[in-house]
């Protein structure tokens, strides 16, 4: 089987690029959940990370946003070479994550959602126009559609609730979003109002992480996709010069190696030639 | 009110347009543009909300304020005098231990905790106001100052325990129950009962200490007149930050309804011997616990933790101490509340806050409207609740029946706010505002 649009990514980047991963490892116990992972996320760029069950994308994830420490590899964000211990020193550097289970309280309203652990405050007391002018500014810069700021969570669809929390994560003025299964159990009109919400990120020149199973949102949106399988990098590619069917290839492994195939193939075509 | 279709936006019917030079959507306050929003205005638009909140299962106190004008009604009924001037000044006597200690299980409902214990924590507070104060001759001030203090060290005691082990709060503090229970006991020692001294300023301040009329009325026109200019306030820097606001007429309204409760009930409590100190300080811990739940960090958060503990941790609230500053004020209000009952009974014996103390102040908040299941409730519901338990126990004794009745009564009572209490929040979930 032949790959022929299979495009690595081209090695000239470097230019914009927010976040680096070099050769990331992580174990649990006797499992080698990743090996020598090499990422690279840049600013107005969207990256769909993609895999199978147990291809180590939600522990690639939880490592970014410090929940988890890296055994071994180095991260370079913004130019220089950081560690991160916590959730809490990953946001402070300019890392946000929603995790799948959004982390919203259903009691409280949209706009005390948003600012949950920083509310701004006159004194000592809430100043809760000022959070609402600012929720709604922020909520219209998204093109999000929220009827009210002012009504519990609960009442809002699974959509809304997205939007909200990754609302949520740009009030502390992050350079990379990470979204965990944005899509996931959401409706139609929902799924797009989502992948909108992540296009505007990307205009905001925001580098967004987009994981998720569904190739169709990833076609969609992404900008570059990157395919993890069995703990390892297996392929990154451009989307407009990708067939789905390529990734899905690169994801289940039916061409094993779908990267190093093509170039064994390269060469072979170069080989008589010279 | 005005119902929007799909077709039509909600500023073809606001009547007053912020900018009136700007067209179409720019008119609208930020937070009414949004077309799907059922926008309502003026008065009428007031009601439509309040009605349609209510249909939703967000009861807050209507169902409590109802339950209250029924009790006294038949009350009232039963017995011409129950809502006398005279009952009326010694029901509010009673309401306030009460009440307190209701205040506390708010605060710890809101969590979706409980404390079982503060019967014992205020009758255990009162023993040694009485030990310490009679039997050793200790300053008022310091026993009281002791009192109060060993409320808060318990508090902190089961925040710990539960922070730190993960015990659940209902099993910390039925120990707490009995455990304290037992304390006071050996506190009290062998005779078991104590008086206090009949002239000593704390019993004067709970049974003989009432605001003089002048005094009374001036308090209510201050707290109108704060809570117009807090309204006025909020509603120039809502307009300045271009949100809705809201109409001149509501907040008139309102004003005018809190003045006029307030006035008609101090006007009643006025034909007697007038407005308790001792209940005013209830009125304002009332108000101030309100204020730090609205208004204040720690109150969201306290919120926040009831609703989605591991939302709340995400977001960088120091969860273990709210738990721990929760359960502390929990006990810290009990032992409050032990004290003032101790005064006003000028006595401590081996039964303070034994009894129904403690389940009267825990049903007290549930009446009120606060949720046993955490994340919605109010400072005002101890208030209420503590009137409507007190209300039924006042009525009940000037009909001289007995505590067999009594107690049968409160249960249905309890059991009816709590089966209020589980409907609404369905509802509330059905209509998506749980």
């Amino acid at each position: 089987m032949t790959l022929p649009s299979a495009t690595p990514a081209p090695p000239d980047v470097g230019a914009g690029t927010v976040l680096t991963l070099q050769g990331i490892s992580k174990r649990f116990g006797a499992v080698q959940a990743l090996k020598n992972i090499e990422l690279e996320v840049r600013a107005g760029e969207v990256l769909a990370l993609v895999g199978d069950n147990g291809a180590g994308k939600s522990t690639l994830v939880k490592t970014i946003a410090g929940v988890y420490t890296a055994d071994d590899g180095t991260m370079v964000f913004d130019g220089r070479a950081v560690r991160v211990g916590s959730p809490a020193e990953a946001q402070q550097l300019g890392i946000a994550t929603v995790f799948q289970d959004l982390a919203l309280c259903d009691n409280l309203d949209v706009v005390a959602n948003l600012y949950l652990g920083r509310e701004l405050r006159k004194g000592r007391v809430l100043d809760e126009v000022e959070m609402e002018r600012q929720s709604w500014e922020l909520l219209r810069q998204l093109s999000a559609k929220i009827p009210s700021v002012r009504i519990p969570v609960a009442s809002l669809s699974g959509g809304q609730r997205q939007t909200v929390a990754i609302a949520r994560s740009l009030l502390g003025r992050p350079k990379v979003v990470m979204l965990d299964e944005p899509t996931a159990a959401l409706g139609v009109a929902q799924t797009a109002e989502v992948l909108n919400l992540v296009e505007r990120l990307r205009e905001r020149g925001l580098a967004v992480i987009l994981i998720s199973h569904n190739m169709a949102d990833v076609m969609a949106v992404a900008d570059r996709v990157a395919v993890l399988r069995l703990g390892r990098n297996n392929g990154v590619f451009v989307v407009s010069e990708t067939r789905t069917q390529d990734i899905i290839a690169a994801i289940t492994g039916a061409t094993d190696n779908a990267v190093s195939e093509r170039a064994a193939r390269r060469s072979r075509e170069e080989g008589p030639a010279s | 009110m005005s119902l929007h279709g799909s077709g039509t936006r909600p500023q073809d019917t606001t009547s007053t347009p912020a900018t009136p030079e700007a067209n179409g959507i720019e008119q609208l306050p930020a937070d009414l543009q949004d077309e799907r929003l059922i926008a309502t205005s003026g008065i009428s638009g007031a009601v439509s909300a309040f009605t349609a909140r209510l249909r939703s299962g967000d009861l807050g106190s209507v169902p409590v304020v109802i339950g209250l004008v029924i009790i006294w009604a038949v009350f009232q009924i039963a017995n011409g005098s129950f809502l006398s001037s005279r009952n009326l000044v010694n029901l509010t006597l009673q309401t306030t231990s009460v009440g307190v200690i209701a205040l506390g299980i708010v605060l710890v409902l809101l969590l979706g905790e409980i404390d079982l214990s503060v019967g014992s924590v205020s009758g255990l507070s009162g023993a040694v106001l009485g030990v310490t104060f009679v039997n050793k001759g200790w300053p008022l001030v310091l026993s009281l100052v002791v009192g109060v203090a060993l409320g808060l060290v318990i508090g902190l005691f089961y925040g710990a325990l539960y922070t730190r082990f993960g015990v659940p709060s209902f099993v910390i503090t039925l120990a707490g129950l009995l455990g304290f229970l037992g304390l006071q006991l050996l506190v009290l020692g062998k005779e078991g009962s104590l008086n206090l001294p009949y002239d000593s300023a704390l019993v004067g301040f709970a049974t003989r200490s009432f605001l003089s009329p002048a005094i009374a009325y001036a308090l209510i026109a201050v707290v109108v007149a704060a809570y117009v200019l807090t309204r006025l306030r909020t509603r120039g820097a809502r307009a300045a930050a271009g949100l809705s606001t809201a109409p001149t007429s509501m907040i008139v309204i309102k004003a005018a309804a809190m003045a006029v409760v307030l006035l008609v009930a101090v006007l009643i409590l006025n034909g007697d011997r007038g407005v308790s100190s001792m209940f005013l300080l209830f009125l304002a811990l009332v108000v101030a616990t309100d204020l730090a739940v609205r208004r204040t960090r720690w109150g969201r958060s306290v919120v926040a933790v009831g609703g989605n503990v591991e939302a709340a941790r995400r977001a960088g609230i120091n969860v273990r101490m709210i738990y721990l500053s929760v359960f502390a004020a929990c006990s810290t209000f009990a032992a409050i509340g032990g004290l003032l009952a101790a005064a006003r009974l000028v006595a401590v014996n081996q039964s303070s806050g034994g009894g129904d103390t403690n389940l009267n102040a825990i049903a007290a908040a549930v009446i009120g409207g606060t949720s046993l299941f955490g994340g919605r409730g109010s400072a005002y519901s101890a208030l209420l609740g503590a009137l409507v338990i007190m209300s039924i126990s006042n009525g009940l004794a000037l009909l001289s029946l007995d505590s067999s009745v009594r107690y049968m009564v409160t249960a249905g009572v309890l059991l009816i706010a709590v089966t209020i209490d589980s409907l609404s929040r369905r509802s509330r979930q059905a209509h998506g505002r749980a």
